[in-house]
């Protein structure tokens, strides 16, 4: 791939992040806290003991496939905005087959059910995706739409047939003790879906950069017509990567229902899906980027919370910040790819929907 | 017969801010920029309106400051996208996302989490009060009347007769051909936008200020992307886009008027609920096939 610019990627990721610093100073003044203070308590201290660098991981886990999910899309120049709803899925599937694993063993129980996350994940994608490479209708907007449409789906299963018969708490009933995924370390809530997050990356990395498939996914992102022309079945490759991407957004799912909760609740997910876009933006859409973001955003929301109650500021400032640092990504990748342009004398590049990231990406 | 004066009233106040953000979001996609900061820019328009309300006591002065954010909001979707040339679709959500988590911030640090504010709703207008029972269709919040009789007939006339609206929609087509005949790109970007992004503003305000006189989480839930849905639906005419927000807010009052009726009682409201979302992504799917969107959609422009 042409080299683009002096620029390296991770210096534009650190710049994005201290850009991103000084804005958000100016909510942390509101609030009445010391910025300073707020970004040490933010990025230094849940990395200060063991019990809060466990609870990072554990934060960056849901995100990690999310941002898995939503990278792998990209790069094929699908837009799926639609994690939330496929990981809602993912859950619901896993909240139920949970329930009805009770006598298998772990060792089957457990690729059981994550392999019905996955299959629910990918279903809740199939219909955009279909939509769009046979009618070709715009993916953004029903992969939105569907979002709310999975959202309701559990709260009409927590208030439906799936409501506690006992107690009336909008909670499914508590899958089986086999189908719980195990902590990884004693006393701590790291479990398996950790691992399962880093095998996934791992496996995504090798498919794209070193497989046919992958090569076909990375030309059609780059250029749909350059890839048709090459002969690469372009409908068939972003249908392929929207499936994967929606049944990896499904695994994150059955891993917070199998790790954390044990069973389907309303606040499974505070935005996952969307904060996906996010940590695959700040990964440039590269499986270790991915990987390295979502463990920073991990420590960003752990000591968001933890500054919520030590500083009094409140932790929606997290959210903030997951949307200050996607703008800021993208507004430098758009600045660093416009001044190569000028100098390499390059031409317009792909057109369409792909973006600059999906060069960037190696 | 009251069933039907009543749905239909319910109708043109829930299509209200289906209406102001189908307006301002063709704005935005025929000047060549999608804008799907609107859940966001609705969502700050919803708290900004009722948190100033709340302050002043006057919701004209919440209108007022929605607006402002609005006007804000569209012109940080400008600067990414017309400035920095920046990925449309990633800049929209980070825009939404950001105004999401700065509401929710701010909605902390006023209300400290405390029980529910209210505030006294903008009052509804009735011109046909004396009417009899159809009268009852057309009790509506000012803002309604305005929506229906000033925002869209002047959004269609400016768009379609104005000389900025051909600048609008030149931007949008070819913007090499409307640089070359003198139309200043960024300027007419950045305007559509503003407009665009004040409307959305309106539209989630309307929420709060008329609708219900409360902001609550998740006040939006989605209305934005029906919004960017409609545009598609009304193949970027304001016409066109307002009868699928008609549509769209009939099929949601009516789901709203059967979930009480006792034959439903069985069924989880939200299924009902979900309704009017799968009933937008079947009319896309039935009307949206290959339709011609704006020649620069999505596309930055940069002379070369």
């Amino acid at each position: 791939m042409r080299r683009i610019s002096p620029w390296s990627t991770p210096a534009l990721v650190v710049s994005a992040v201290l850009i991103t610093f000084v804005i958000t100073a100016g909510p942390i003044l509101v609030a009445g806290a010391n910025p300073i203070e707020a970004y040490v308590a933010f990025v230094v201290l849940p990395l200060t003991s063991q019990f809060t660098l466990l609870e990072v991981l554990v934060t960056s886990t849901p995100i990690m496939l999310t941002g898995a999910a939503v990278a792998i899309a990209f790069r094929a120049g699908y837009w799926n905005i639609g994690a939330e709803g496929q990981l809602l899925l993912g859950a619901i599937a896993a909240a139920g087959i949970g329930t009805l694993v009770g006598g298998i063993p772990p060792i089957l129980a457990l690729p059981i059910m994550v392999a019905g996350g996955a299959i629910a994940g990918a279903a809740w994608a199939i219909v955009p995706a279909l939509l769009r490479v046979r009618f070709g209708i715009d993916e953004v907007v029903t992969t939105l739409l569907l979002n709310p449409v999975a959202l309701l789906l559990v709260n009409g299963l927590l208030h439906g047939p799936w409501r506690d018969p006992v107690t009336g708490f909008p909670e499914s009933p508590r899958i089986a003790a086999t189908a719980e995924f195990p902590t990884l370390v004693e006393r701590s809530r790291l479990h398996l879906g950790f691992l399962l997050a880093l095998v996934v990356i791992a496996a995504a990395w090798y498919v794209l950069a070193r497989t046919p498939a992958g090569l076909r996914l990375r030309a059609t992102g780059l250029s749909p017509h350059g890839a048709r022309f090459a002969g690469i079945n372009v409908g068939a490759t972003i249908l392929g990567a929207a499936l994967v991407s929606g049944a990896i957004a499904g695994i994150a799912g059955v891993s917070e229902v199998a790790g954390i909760q044990n069973r389907l609740t309303g606040g499974l997910s505070p935005g996952y899906g969307y904060t996906g876009i996010v940590v695959a933006m700040l990964g440039t859409l590269a499986m270790p980027g991915v990987a390295v973001a979502a463990i920073f955003l991990g420590d960003l929301t752990v000591g968001a919370s933890s500054a919520a109650r030590s500083l009094g500021i409140p932790s929606q400032l997290g959210a903030v910040t997951q949307g200050v640092l996607l703008l800021t990504t993208v507004a430098l990748l758009a600045v660093r790819r416009h001044r190569a342009r000028r100098t390499d004398g390059a031409d317009a590049g792909p057109g369409g929907a792909v973006d600059s990231a999906a060069e960037v990406a190696t | 017969m009251t069933f039907l004066v009543d749905l239909l009233a319910a109708t043109l106040r829930n299509a209200t801010p289906l209406v102001y953000g189908t307006v301002g979001e063709t704005y935005a996609e025929r000047s060549g920029v999608l804008n799907l900061g609107i859940e966001g820019t609705m969502y700050a328009g919803a708290f900004t309106g009722f948190a100033v309300a709340w302050v002043t006591g006057s919701p004209l002065a919440g209108l007022l400051a929605a607006i402002m954010v609005g006007i804000l909001a569209g012109a940080i979707m400008a600067l990414m996208t017309v400035t920095f040339g920046a990925n449309q679709h990633v800049s929209g959500i980070g825009l939404t996302i950001g105004l999401i988590g700065l509401s929710e911030f701010a909605n902390r640090l006023i209300f400290q989490g405390g029980e529910l504010q209210r505030i006294q709703p903008m009052p509804t207008v009735n011109p046909l009060a004396g009417a009899g029972l159809l009268g009852g269709i057309f009790d509506q919040y000012g803002l309604t009347w305005v929506a229906f009789l000033v925002v869209v007939p002047a959004a269609w006339w400016v768009l379609q007769r104005s000389s900025f609206g051909l600048e609008i929609r030149a931007v949008g087509e070819n913007p090499e051909a409307a640089d070359a005949a003198g139309v200043d790109v960024a300027r007419t970007r950045y305007l559509a936008l503003i407009i665009g992004g004040a409307l959305m503003a309106i539209g989630g305000a309307f929420f709060t200020l008329a609708l219900l006189g409360s902001f609550t989480l998740d006040i939006i839930a989605g209305r934005g992307w029906v919004c960017v849905a409609l545009v598609i639906f009304g193949r970027w005419r304001i016409g066109r886009g307002v009868i699928g927000a008609l549509l769209f807010s009939l099929i949601f009052s009516l789901q709203f008027r059967l979930r009480i009726l006792p034959e439903f009682a069985a069924l989880p409201f939200e299924v009902l609920l979900a309704l009017p979302y799968l009933v937008i992504i079947g009319a896309l799917a039935l009307s949206g096939r290959n339709v011609a969107y704006p020649g620069a959609y999505l596309k930055p422009y940069r002379r070369s």
